[in-house]
Order: structure tokens, then sequence, then C-alpha cells
């Protein structure tokens, strides 16, 4: 089953319309909730008049930062402690479930009206009078440091100032240096746009006391222990949170958002279901964005190509206030990245967090290596055309060459290959004729350029004990459970969560490998706090990885308790036995039992007539066994890119022509699935190449807030992506796998982007749309023509 | 409020609407058809794509009251016996959807698209798909499923 391409398990439900997402479900006797949201980037509450709204028909109750108090509900979090250079922490403002007495951006969540219909609710929504002192937004990422105090107690609106290696020993590395290259670079600010809004169902058990809310998490066990924690929302052994089928994540539904506390606040204080979803455009204001850095980068290098040393400075954007993992996304998965798969000897990353009125930012695919990967392959690009290599030549002589390689910065980095990947990235795009594919371009008026972009990252998130010194509030194993049902087929427990990753069949065709089960007989149950153990739920690639091998371990086990009752049964001892395809039998000779018959017998172990109790003496009925896997290191899936794109100089339009992909993430457990989240990830990845912005003006309101005005990629903004695949295993797990699920998002941008400027001879930011391309090439060419 | 008659996946339907429901709101909220989805509030990424009368459309811009005396088929009526729809067996196959919220209006759109066109090149089948916003896929194994499907119908 590993290695093979295996149908997906899921497809059925999906593909007849049987899934069950939030907003399919529905309760009995169930309300309708919509939020009222700020519409300005930045303002006092003066007060908030729900009167009249609550007389309106239908209305049940219409429920203000007022009632939160009352309750003692807390607010939302940040979950991972940054220090500043200077040895103080970072600096979060109070982040209210609803603003108080102020709120920081457009969608700012302000009230909850409830009522019999959502139609009831928004005409109640229309009749709540929330009067506002407006005053000036920070909106700029560049200028929020110079900007208006938007909180009093965060001087500059600065989070923290980070700095990760040595800033020192790197400026003296640069003092040795023939070539010191600049690159000022904008990685562009995105939303996620998950095509299943965001929803939340609170359901409230008053005889029982308990208290479930339904939603589109990605996490489920950690909603639940942060909504129990620090929202006191209700204690967690009385509290269930169900994601059901979740379409899709990116990131942008790891974390609790104050909807879900307050949907299942809601539920608990009018005991009756309160039922919430989201709209598109209410899911453009406020689901939390991706990216939105600014940098500065300078790469130092000898004159026969060999790097010296980086400096990173960026500011990154946290919007109005730090989400769950908004702190660690541009510090720990962004400045170690920085390097890239490149030996250079010193570095440093210094990133301002800052705080400005806009949406919060937080993780979305790839989270803070997509940011690193486009600053250090921008770069190493244009250092290698300022020297005069040849862009491949100048990566392979900086590349990590050998493994274990321990990085400047963070990283020990286990395994790879990553010349390996190149050259056959390079055979594939077919390089050595580019040059005449570019002629022939011309020939017909076009421009055309080509790309690379040679990226690492690091997955499997994360050993507890490097995250934990790191700031993490929470360790980052995984856990699993197998539960063999007497009758012989299998339920698999994991506390990650599937929402479009296919864990269903993958983590099926480990189990059936393992156990020698077929598939069909193998169900994965996820995605509800009261059927599995505690886990840390889906994101940063990690699922297979970290999950995977807690499966693994749970598989390992439950062949060990195995062959004790199998010895027990065919009077031999356990290390007479062996575990092959389902079967534990004893070597030369024809005694065995099946994994199926060894269930059986541990449900059955009573001593009844002639038959004896299969079990050995001190052995515990059932077969069901749990494991916990904290990882002992990170992964780091590595791979080559190359990118050419068309333009037309008349029209600025950009055309991907071909792309090509070479990864190494070790071991495919199903091809066929790793492919589709290649596919993916390179559709967000060229995505934010070329098409989507969120774009705020100067008062901050989000211009780009439908699908009207925020380019969301189509099928026919795509050729067919060539792919392949080159294979070092990871040491770091039992699979020898490395993760796949962001790889597209961050190796893409830069290798199309590189491809852009290498067509049209300029720096342009992303996303090169047709207008700036246009431009771009009609202001190179009329300086062209002033110089003549 | 406006009684319809209509056939829903070939059932006979008579329900009472507010004026202002849409039909996807009406499949969804009053018939239990919740495999129409609901993925935008601009017409923009055909989650709720169903055939009306032979054609796709996307339901969301389309009031219940109008679809009086049509017939509807959704993502639900769309195989037959228990037996996957050769376009839902393709997707399948080139494991066309992942997380399988776009996966029903994608699929009607294609079906769709195939009964117009026996033969489309890739071109023609991206163009075609045009109006179906997928966020997982990447659209290529969409292409693949689609292209299998052509001229099986």
């Amino acid at each position: 089953m590993i290695g093979s391409k295996v149908e997906r398990k899921e497809d059925k439900k999906f593909l007849t319309g049987k899934g069950r997402y939030t907003a399919d479900i529905n309760l009995h006797n169930q309300s309708y909730a919509v939020f009222i949201r700020s519409p300005h980037a930045r303002a006092k509450i003066k007060s908030v008049d729900a009167s009249k709204a609550k007389k309106l028909p239908g209305v049940i109750d219409v429920l203000t930062a007022k009632e939160l108090q009352e309750d003692k509900i807390g607010g939302l979090i940040a979950g991972w402690k940054i220090m500043s250079q200077d040895g103080t922490e970072m600096k979060c403002p109070p982040h209210p479930a609803l603003a108080g007495d102020s709120v920081n951006y457009v969608g700012d969540h302000v009230a909850i009206v409830i009522a019999e219909t959502l139609q009831q609710a928004k005409d109640a929504a229309d009749a709540v009078q929330v009067d506002y002192k407006v005053l000036k937004a920070v909106v700029s990422t560049k200028d929020a440091m110079n900007s208006e105090s938007i909180y009093e107690s965060i001087p500059k609106n600065l989070c923290f100032d980070w700095l990760l290696g040595d800033k020192a020993k790197t400026e003296q590395a640069f003092s040795g240096a023939d070539k010191v290259v600049k690159l000022d670079i904008t990685n562009n600010r995105l939303v996620p746009n998950a095509m299943e809004p965001r929803a939340a169902i609170g359901d409230y058990n008053p005889s029982s006391e308990e208290l479930t809310l339904y939603t589109t998490s990605q996490n489920p066990h950690l909603s639940r222990l942060v909504i129990s924690a620090f929202n006191a929302v209700h204690p967690e052994h009385k509290f269930r949170v169900i994601a059901p089928d979740v379409g899709g994540g990116f990131g942008s539904k790891i974390y609790p958002y104050a909807e879900d506390v307050v949907v299942a606040w809601a539920a608990k204080r009018l005991q009756r279901p309160v039922k919430w979803v989201c709209e598109r455009t209410e899911s453009f204001l406020s689901d939390c964005h991706g990216r939105d850095h600014v940098t500065h980068c300078e790469l130092a290098v000898k004159k026969d190509g060999t790097i010296l040393g980086l400096k990173v400075d960026t500011i990154a954007n946290l919007g109005g206030y730090a989400s769950l993992f908004a702190t660690v996304t541009p510090t720990y998965l962004y400045g170690p990245l920085v390097l890239g798969l490149y030996n250079i000897p010193v570095a440093y990353c210094n990133v301002k967090g800052v705080f400005t009125n806009t949406a919060p930012v937080d993780a979305y695919r790839g989270a803070g290596r997509p940011e690193a990967t486009y600053m250090i392959e921008r770069l190493v690009d244009k250092a290698a055309k300022e020297i005069g290599m040849d862009r491949a030549e100048f990566r392979k002589r900086n590349f990590i060459k050998q493994f274990p390689h321990q990085q400047c910065l963070v990283h020990n980095i286990d395994s790879g290959d990553y010349i390996a990947h190149l050259n056959k990235a390079l055979d594939l795009a077919d390089y050595k004729n580019f040059e005449k594919r570019k002629a022939e371009s011309r020939s017909r008026g076009k421009l055309r350029g080509i790309g690379f972009s040679t990226y690492i990252e690091a997955c499997g998130i994360a050993p507890s004990a490097a995250v934990m010194s790191l700031g993490c509030g929470v360790g980052l194993w995984e856990s699993a459970e197998i539960r063999f049902n007497p009758t012989g087929n299998i339920s698999v427990f994991t506390g990650t969560h599937s929402h479009g990753q296919s864990h269903d069949t993958t983590f099926a065709q480990i189990v059936s490998d393992k156990l020698g089960v077929p598939i069909e007989n193998i169900e994965l149950i996820h995605g509800d706090t009261d059927k599995g153990p505690f886990g840390m739920g889906t994101y940063g690639s990690r699922s297979l990885a970290v999950g995977g091998t807690a499966i693994v371990k749970a598989c390992d086990k439950i062949v060990d308790k195995g062959k004790k009752v199998a010895a027990k049964m065919l009077e031999v001892s356990p290390n007479d036995i062996d575990f092959k395809n389902g079967e534990f039998i004893v070597p030369n000779s024809n005694k065995k039992k099946t994994i199926g018959e060894i269930a059986f017998a541990c449900y059955v172990p009573g001593t009844y007539g002639e038959v004896k109790s299969p079990l050995p003496e001190g052995v515990e009925p059932g077969l069901k066994e749990t494991a916990f896997y904290d990882p002992v290191n990170f992964s780091f899936p590595a791979g080559s890119h190359i990118c050419e794109v068309e333009i037309d100089p008349d029209t600025g339009e950009t055309k991907v022509v071909t792309y090509t992909c070479v990864d190494d993430f070790g071991n495919l457990i199903n091809p066929m699935i790793v492919e589709g989240q290649i596919h993916g990830g390179l559709a967000q990845g060229i995505g934010q190449a070329l098409y989507e912005n969120a774009y705020y003006d100067e008062t901050g309101q989000l211009v780009t807030a439908s699908y009207m005005d925020y380019c969301m990629p189509r099928a026919d903004n795509f050729p067919e992506f060539r792919i392949g695949y080159t294979c070092t295993p990871a040491t770091s797990n039992p699979l020898g796998v490395k993760g796949c699920g962001e790889a597209g998002a961050i190796a893409s941008p830069p290798a199309v982007m590189n491809a852009v400027v290498d067509a049209i001879g300029t720096e342009i930011s992303m996303p090169a749309t047709s207008e700036k391309v246009w431009r771009a090439v009609n202001e190179k060419s009329k300086t062209k023509s002033k110089a003549a | 409020m406006k009684t319809i008659n209509l056939k829903v996946n070939g059932k006979i339907i008579e329900k009472t609407v507010e004026d202002n429901t849409i039909l996807a709101s009406f499949l969804r909220d009053q018939l239990n058809l919740t495999g129409t989805h609901i993925g935008c509030d601009t017409s923009q990424c055909g989650a709720c794509v169903v055939h009306l009368d032979g054609k796709s459309v996307k339901s969301c811009s389309i009031l219940a009251a109008d679809a009086n005396g049509s017939e509807v088929v959704t993502i639900e009526g769309l195989s037959q016996n228990g037996k996957l729809h050769v376009v839902q067996e393709a997707f399948k196959k080139h494991h066309g959807l992942q997380c399988g919220y776009c996966t029903p209006g994608m699929v009607m759109s294609a079906v769709d698209l195939l009964k117009n066109n026996k033969n489309p090149s890739d071109e023609e089948i991206r163009k075609g798909l045009e109006g179906n916003i997928c966020r997982c896929t990447g659209y290529q194994n969409i292409v693949a499923a689609v292209k299998s499907a052509a001229g099986k119908l």
C-alpha cells in the first residue's frame, strides 16, 4: 500500500454531495447569529445601543463586550512569546472577543445579534446603533513605526524587535566581500480564501452541562484548550469541539477566532443552539491574512560566486491584534529559513513586528517559509546576474553538500541532495534550449524569461523541547490510537485534522501495511475532541511526519501485544513469533494466527471448557494502543522549481508557459495525493506572484474584499505542471517522510518572479499584474530611448 | 411568499418560499440538499452550480420563485442507483478533489461542459471551468478528470 496511488476513501461522500460541513448542520431549536463589525479601521466606541434592535420581531438577544465582561469571558491570545533583542518581552494589546472601547480594523467584531431566523438577525443588526469616534488609521507596513501609536502601551506600534544571528560577525564577513548585492522587496498581503467560509454552531445541553462547538477548524483540540483555559467559556472536560468536514484551511483555520468563542458562549448563556455562517466578504475582512512583509536584504559574495554572508531586515505586519501564531510566523518560522539551502557561513535576520489597523495576519500556507524563500531566491538570482554567473551554477556552488549540516542560525538539516534535484529539474525544463525558445518568442514580439527557485522548508512541526525553549506555549507532538474492534476491523484516531489533505487514505495505507488489514476495514477518525486523544491538529506539513509516526508507533505496540497473545495461543515464546502480512507466524512451522484471530481472542479472554484463556498472565484484555510522538527534529523537504513566462509587452499580460518542479519529500506514501498537494500549492504561489493582493486604502478600507476585486486564480491561469521527484529519506521519523503540503506555495513565487524579472530586465513587485508589467516594460523602454 | 412547484432530482416538490429566497438557499434549507454549497456572495465561485432544465446555473443568482415549473438536478441527483456518474468516477480516479467544497459545483459544471463539447481540448476545459474556483487542486487533476470523461456521457 505504501507508495501506491490508492484512490481516496473520502471521495465518494464529497462527490455525491454527502459531505457534512459545519454550515450543513442544523440543530433542533437553533437560532441564527450575525456579527456587527466595525466599518472603521480605527475608532473609539462611544456607545452601543441595541434597545431598538432588541424589540424587533424574532430577536432573542444582542450581546456586546458588556455581557462578555459580566460572564468573565477572556480575550484571544498570542500563543508564542517572542523576546526583543533588548531582552524585553513582546508587547501585545488586549484582544477581546467583542470589542470594548475601541475597534482596530475594518471587520473587528463589536456585537452579536441572535434571532429566530437569519433574516431577522440581519435586520436587527442594521438597527443596532454603534457610535464611533473615528481616528486616523495606521495602514502601511513600512510606515507603521513612524505613525501614531494605535495602543498607548505600545510605542511605535512595535510588538517586537527580534534578532536572530550574529550582526557583528556578519558585518565582518561583508567587509571581505568582492560584491554586496542589495535588494528591497515586498511580500504582498494575501487572503487565504479556503472555499468553505468559516462557520460555528454552539450547542449547550443544560441537563449534562455539556457544551458542544461545531466549527471550521484545522485544530479542534487546541480550540477547546484555548476556549476553556483562556477564554474561560466552559471547562475542558465538559466541552466538546467538533470540526466535521472542513472545506480547506491553508492555515486560516488553525486557531480559534473570536466568533468561535462568542458563539460557544452565547449558546451557553442563552441555553439554545446558536448558528453563525460567515459570508465571503465578511471572510475577507475577518479571516486572518497572510504574508505582508517589507524587507531589505544584502548578500556578500566573492568574485567566484561563493556566498560569504547574509543580512536581512524585515518589517512584518501583524495587523490590528496579535493572533495565535502571528508572532512565530515572521520570526522562528521565517528567520531560520532565510539561509535557504545554501552554505552561508554567517548571517543575521532582524524582524520588527508591527501593529496596523488591518486584519490580523497569521499563518498562511507555508507561514514564514514562503517569505524567507522569496527573499533569498530573489536575492540569489540577482547576485548571480550581477557577478555574471549562470543562475543555476551559482546556486550549485553554494548548495549545502554534506549532511547532516548545522546551519549558522538554527536548523540541523539531516538529509538532502540539492544538486540532484536541480539537475533533474534542468533536464525536465530543457534549460539548455531556453535561449532558442526565447528567440522564438522574440520573433513573435514576446518577452520570455526563465526563473529558478531552489528551496528548503522546515516541516514536521515540531520538536516540543525546541519550540518551547523558543517561546511556544505548547508542545507540538502528535497522538494516535489504534482500536482493533472484536470483529477485526480497525478504528484509527489521530489528533491531526484532514481538510483536503487526504489523511483518511494516506493514514489507512500506513495502517494497512503495518498490520496487514485491508484498507476498506480501516477507518480514520478525527475532528472530534470526544472521540480521539488530545492532538495538535494540522499545519506546517506536520500531519504525516508527526501524526503518521504516532500511528506507526501505535501499530508497533499492537504487534508487540499481538505477539505475546499469539505466543500463548501457539504455545511458543514471543521471541519465536514473526509478524508478516497480518499473520503471526512461527517460522519453519505451520503454526500461525491471523491478526483478526488475535484481536478477537483479546476481547474474549476467559477460560471455558477445554479452551484456555489466550491471554498470558498479566496481559490486559482488549486490543487498543495509544502513542504520542514528539519528533526529534524538523524535517527538511527541498526542491528545485523552474518557471518560464512569456510576456506581451503591448498588454503586460504574463503567461506561465511552463512550470517544472522536482521535489525531495523523502518517501512518498501516496504519490497521487502528493501530486495534488504540489498542484494546489503551486496555484496559490503563482496566484501570489501574478494575481492576488489584499489591498487596504489609506483609511484602512479593504478594497479587495470580494471575488470581484481579489483575483483568485482560475483554471485557465495555469499550464500543465511538470513534476518530478528525488528522494533522500528523512532520518528523523521511521517513515522517512518530509512533508509536501506547503512546498508549492513556498517555492513558486520566486520562481515566477525571477522569470518575470528575467523577461523584462527590471525589478517588479508581486503581484506582477498586467498593468504593473506593462508600466515596467514601458518605463524601461522610455529610459532606454532617453539614454540613446 | 409564493408557492412553487418544481421537480428536484426527479421528485415533484411543492413548497412555499419567501420572494427573496435564492435557489441555493431553498435547496439547502428547505430541501436539505446541502451538497449545493455557497462559497461567495458575488456569483463568482461556482460552488452552487446545479442544472436547471438541463443547463448549469449558479443557484445563488436565481430566485427559488423563478425556478417555479422547472426541473432541477443537484449533485445529489447525479449518481443513479448508487452508481457514480462517469464524471464523478473520473474525479475520483484522477484525484480531482481535495477538501470537497467546490466539488459539487465543479462536477455539475463539468457535466454541462461535456454535454456541449464531446471532445474538449485542455484549453477548452480550462476556459469552460473558469467560473468555478477551486483553492485546493490547482485545477490540473480536474482538467485530467474532465478530459478522461469526455465522450463517455
